[in-house]
């Protein structure tokens, strides 16, 4: 099972972070920081697993990350997930993600929160991966676009917007 | 690729972030602002992230928040009703300030409003934030519930999916009892979507996992394992993840699911890199699917069908094979799917453990693994091979890597994988290269990182001890443990040491002279003064021949450390004196006139004070004899115990315990542990008799005093547990009667690991408490009790409580020794507040008579003569019964040997029996037992029948046995 998905840049400012079992406020801000923590310090080049920190459960689980320029991706999982099997469940996300905002950047993360959340959902549920196949999230994805696009043309007036 | 370039702009541009930033925030009201573009126009949410990403400081980043959240409050406590847009703006602000760390305490009333809005965004919005922010215990579970009821019933797949998200999310028990029995109904309907069966599976399984009981799955049962045949791959991976848990909690009813598998995985293996379509990624065929499926298969044994095993074997070799050919893409991606396939199909082929052809194929390619370029590969080939060393068919070929791994421990750059060596050199290590294993890890321990010193220490000690052959190899080796890792080095570990140099004659000569020089050091560890105080004071005459180690010049090396040590080791080096007083009639002035010093004499610390005093007084008043009866050399330590136990034993009832024998207690446990633990370690210790005591009033009260400065934990009367605990739980110890280590006990909160390993009629047990909430427990006490004749001590190591962390692992260890035969087995009581609650488990500890089991070979003849030999009515025990497992040959040999016993080859004329034979080693006798399993696998049936040389023992094995095959 995916405990967590963290998606922190290289100063630690939480991008994104979904926990699939529940911690208090704290906590998760602490787990945060300590994943930061000890992501950041490896070098490039080394594996991309390691043993969890204490507060998320030590070394019954791994985080599997991945560091695309700016940013990080950390999955926390157990041992019940493929340790590779993971790593590509993280590029499938980031090749969706950049589909799906036309190049994503760190920017995109930070401006649309909701459609990042809305596109994991396509593909992690309740912290058991529901589809890896790229071309089916972008659609399911494509349909909320729409349906989204649909409802502000008819909803969304000129307003004050503050 | 790529994305990595996307990511790259992104840098240079972040860089710059601050010239960015500024430029942009003079723009903010301007619509040219980038990441609005692409959205869909929530401008007031990007003005505010744009103000909060140009706070230059903390102070300023939480005064535009608390700015930002008085604003929200008020529109949402307005008069005016805000519109559905509104609303989600809002909300996907307070989802921002959430995430930067701040608490959220208003805003899910109006979330919860969103759910019931007939619009796909708005809906979409209350989701999310409730999917964030609200958790199980929520009041307002019942809003949202009712939002859930109306979309799951609107037979639009849309809002049904965002609704079985949410209960997946939120997962809470009255969810489960609002929807346990609608959702199965969904995920199997004949015209469900898709996209909603996926849905639901994983819905299913997160409402399984938090409430099973309500979860049931019977009528369901084998259209859910069907699944596995349907059309879409989606549903597929989905459902595998649902089927995979279920079986493992219920495996004889999701048994089927095994065939379909197979023939699963066989066509996607055997498929061309392009059928699957979309589902190819990087021209391997679906490698998620391929991988649950290999790991679904690891819930069972092998298949039984010869048709499906030999499918089955085919898709092994198959993937195998594939690792060989040339890659079809130098993308990394194209590698890491199919070594994901590899890697967990050769954890399927070491969880059956019985084709040596493929295990030893799977050994080779993991050796290739080593050396590969790839960290990743590296890493966890070390980790597969971990697990194959294990296999006994496979351990020889593991070993030949040896050469291999060192190199790893040596000059790997990532301590992950460093850690990954060290363990695969913990498990191939065997009595061969044991001398070699533990030279390199010595070595390697003193640059090892911090985190992991105390685990490499103690595995040095286990194999130390282990497979020592001559026991002043095994005091070198601890020696240097103390000498380079000093810190890290426990308690159990300098017990250890001082107890089997107790216990052995031969090498007390040499860990004499051996502490001495360690002592030598200018600086060395306190650790090796109480180790060198000990022995010295035990066995220093042995050396005191030579004059460069004369008792006066061994006094004066110990003294020369004392002012530097704790409390705790004062008071052992002042015994280790009194003791030398005795060996070394010429040092009594010498030591005489260091105990009258004031230093000593008028201590502050009380416990000093005392020995100083009594210690001087002893040696003027009493006679050489008096004080050579006193002084004697320690007996051997199992004795010890049970000279304190063999008395706590009889103790039945309530206030039992006699003044004789408190006092006893009270000696013993004074002068025997040669008061090093007398100290503030003792009254850090739990104390579990005072504990009892808090809770029931009828306790033998004598039992307080008596281990409050013991060093061992106190043990119960039968009778006193069963009144204070709660029912037992004995779930986890059948399991455990062939095996030695796992899970004894899982609930939400807790997890209770054991390890255990057992020598003659010794024991030792490692018990790792891991705390799986988020909290920390309070007053977190164990205690363990034993009924009738087993004895147990325990050396509580490390914290008592769980402190500090959330997720914290503590390990308890536990020494066992057998006195005689019994059939009841220790209890472990655990107590703990939680929420407010007290919490009371009690377990059954799998402490069997089996596991004192030597195994002892015969040949044919033998076997038949004692057979014979033991045909009293009460020395032979019988049982029939059905097959509850596997009938497998392999699966039974392993359990057989699991047992403790030896398995006797070419001694039963038919060669479908199984014989087995081996020695119950306990205190006070030895016990013969003799093993005959008769499997019939026509009719599923076993006959067991055992004979031992004492009554009633038979019948205790063949109840234990009948229950695990």
């Amino acid at each position: 099972m995916i405990r967590a998905i963290l998606i922190f840049n290289n100063h630690g400012k939480p991008r994104l972070s979904k926990f699939y079992e529940h911690y208090t406020e704290d906590t998760e801000q602490q787990i945060i920081r300590e994943t930061f923590h000890l992501v950041s310090k490896r070098d490039e080049n080394v594996c991309n697993f390691l043993e969890g920190g204490m507060l998320i459960g030590g070394s019954d689980y791994k985080l599997i990350y991945r560091h695309y320029a700016t940013l990080y991706f950390v999955f926390c999982v157990d041992s019940s997930e493929s340790e590779l099997g993971i790593l590509d469940l993280i590029q499938v996300f980031v090749e969706t993600l950049d589909k799906c905002f036309e190049n994503v950047c760190e920017l995109d993360l930070i401006f649309h929160v909701d459609k990042v959340h809305n596109i994991l959902a396509e593909m992690v549920m309740g912290g058991m991966v529901l589809e890896t196949n790229m071309n089916e999230i972008i659609m399911q994805v494509d349909a909320q676009n729409k349906m989204e696009k649909s409802e502000t043309f008819i909803f969304q007036s000129t307003r004050q917007d503050r | 690729n790529e994305i990595t370039l996307a990511f790259r702009r992104q840098r240079k541009r972040a860089a710059n972030r601050d010239k960015v930033n500024l430029a942009r925030c003079r723009r903010t009201a301007a619509a040219n602002m980038p990441a609005v573009s692409k959205g869909d126009g929530m401008r007031g949410l990007a003005v505010f992230i744009s103000d909060i990403r140009n706070c230059k400081s903390k102070e300023a980043e939480i005064k535009r928040i608390n700015k930002e959240l008085a604003n929200i409050r008020s529109k949402f406590k307005g008069d005016k009703a805000l519109d559905g847009y509104s609303k989600k703006k809002y909300v996907c602000k307070l989802l921002f300030i959430f995430l930067l760390g701040h608490d959220i305490d208003f805003g899910h009333m109006e979330a919860v409003n969103l759910l019931s809005s007939n619009k796909y965004t708005e809906k979409q919005i209350g989701y999310l934030f409730i999917s964030v922010l609200v958790n199980s215990n929520s009041e307002l579970i019942r809003l949202i519930n009712n939002a859930i009821k109306n979309d799951l019933s609107s037979r639009n797949p849309t809002f049904m999916c965002l609704a079985l998200h949410c209960i997946a999310n939120v997962g809470s028990r009255e969810m489960a009892e609002a929807f346990a029995s609608e959702i199965p109904r969904i995920l199997v309907a004949g015209d469900t979507m898709d996209s909603v069966k996926q849905s639901a599976a994983l819905c299913l399984l997160r409402l399984y996992k938090t409430s099973p009981d309500l979860v049931l799955m019977g009528e369901w049962t084998s259209r859910v394992v069907h699944l596995l045949n349907d059309q879409h791959m989606g549903v597929v991976t989905a459902a595998i993840s649902l089927i995979t848990c279920l079986s493992q909690k219920n495996p004889d009813e999701f048994k089927t699911c095994v065939s379909l598998a197979v023939s699963r995985l066989s066509r996607i293996v055997s498929s061309a890199s392009t059928d699957l379509q979309d589902y190819t990624y990087y021209f391997v065929p679906a490698p998620w699917l391929s991988c649950k499926l290999l790991r679904l298969l690891q819930c069972y044994p092998p298949p039984e069908d010869g048709a499906v095993k030999g499918r089955l074997v085919e898709c092994l070799e198959t993937i195998l094979n594939k690792a060989q050919e040339p890659p079809k893409s130098k993308k990394v991606q194209h590698s890491n799917a199919k070594n994901a396939i590899l890697f967990e199909a050769i954890s399927l082929i070491i969880h059956y453990d019985s084709e040596p052809n493929l295990l030893v194929r799977a050994c080779n390619q993991l050796g290739q693994f080593l050396q590969h370029r790839e960290t990743n590969l590296r890493y966890l080939a070390l980790e597969s091979m971990c697990t194959l060393a294990s296999s006994e068919f496979s351990h020889e070929a593991v070993k030949t890597h040896i050469e291999t791994v060192i190199n790893a421990l040596k000059t790997e750059r990532d301590v992950s994988v460093r850690q990954r060596a060290a363990d695969l050199l913990y498990a191939m290590c065997d009595r061969s290269n044991a001398k070699q294993i533990v030279a390199e890890m010595l070595s390697y321990l003193e640059t090892a990182d911090y985190s992991i010193r105390e685990e490499m220490v103690l595995k040095v000690a286990i194999l130390a001890e282990k497979y020592a052959v001559d026991y002043s190899w095994y005091v070198d080796t601890i020696l240097n443990l103390i000498r380079i890792a000093g810190d890290y080095v426990s308690e159990e570990v300098w017990y250890r040491v001082i107890q089997i140099v107790i216990n052995r004659d031969d090498v007390q000569g040499y860990a004499a002279k051996t502490v001495f020089e360690a002592l030598q050091a200018p600086a060395c560890h306190e650790n090796m003064v109480k180790v060198g105080g000990y022995i010295l004071g035990e066995f220093g005459n042995l050396i005191a021949g030579d004059p460069r180690s004369s008792p006066l010049v061994q006094f004066n090396l110990l003294h020369s450390k004392f002012h530097l040590c704790s409390v705790p080791t004062r008071a052992l080096l002042l015994s280790a004196y009194i003791k030398f007083i005795n060996l070394f009639p010429e040092t009594k002035t010498t030591i005489q006139e260091v105990l009258r010093c004031d230093s000593q004499i008028r201590n502050s610390d009380v416990e000093l004070q005392q020995r100083a005093v009594e210690y001087l007084k002893l040696s003027s008043i009493a006679s050489t004899d008096v004080l050579a009866t006193v002084l004697e050399e320690m007996p051997p330590f199992p004795e010890r115990e049970s000279s304190i136990l063999a008395k706590l034993k009889k103790k039945k009832g309530p206030g039992a315990v006699s003044v004789t024998e408190l006092e006893d207690n009270k000696r013993e446990g004074g002068e025997l542990n040669g008061g090093a633990d007398r100290g503030p370690d003792s009254a850090s210790t739990p104390s579990p008799s005072g504990d009892l005591l808090g809770i029931r009033a009828a306790a033998p009260i004598g039992a307080a005093p008596a281990s409050a400065g013991s060093l061992l934990v106190d043990v119960f009367s039968e009778a006193g547990i069963a009144v204070s605990s709660a029912a037992v739980n004995d779930e986890g110890f059948l399991r455990f009667v062939c095996k030695n280590n796992g899970v004894l006990f899982e609930n939400q909160l807790l997890q209770i690991g054991i390890k255990s390993e057992y020598r003659q009629n010794l024991g030792r047990m490692y018990l790792f408490y891991g705390n799986k909430t988020s909290v920390q427990f309070a007053s977190f006490t164990t205690t363990v009790s034993c009924p009738g004749e087993l004895q147990t001590h325990i050396l509580p190591k490390g914290f008592p409580h769980f402190k500090g962390y959330c997720g914290a692992q503590i390990q308890q260890v536990l020494n066992i020794e057998c006195l005689t035969d019994f059939i009841d087995a220790p209890l472990l009581n655990i107590k703990f507040r939680y929420g407010g609650g007290l919490q009371n488990l009690t377990l059954k500890l799998p402490v069997t008579i089996n596991k004192f089991f030597q195994p002892t070979e015969m040949a044919s003849q033998d076997f038949f003569q004692r057979w014979k030999q033991l045909s009293q009515p009460q020395q032979e025990a019988q049982k029939i019964f059905k097959a509850n497992h596997s009938m497998d040959t392999e699966v039974l040999k392993a359990k057989l040997l699991g047992l403790g016993t030896a398995l006797l080859d070419n001694v039963d004329p038919n060669p479908e029996n199984y014989v087995c034979a081996g020695v119950i080693q306990t205190k006070s006798q030895q016990i013969g037992c003799l093993l005959r399993l008769e499997p019939n696998a026509q009719a599923q049936m076993y006959r067991l029948t055992l004979r031992c040389s004492k009554d009633l023992v038979s019948q205790r094995l063949c109840d234990l046995l009948a229950e695990q095959f």
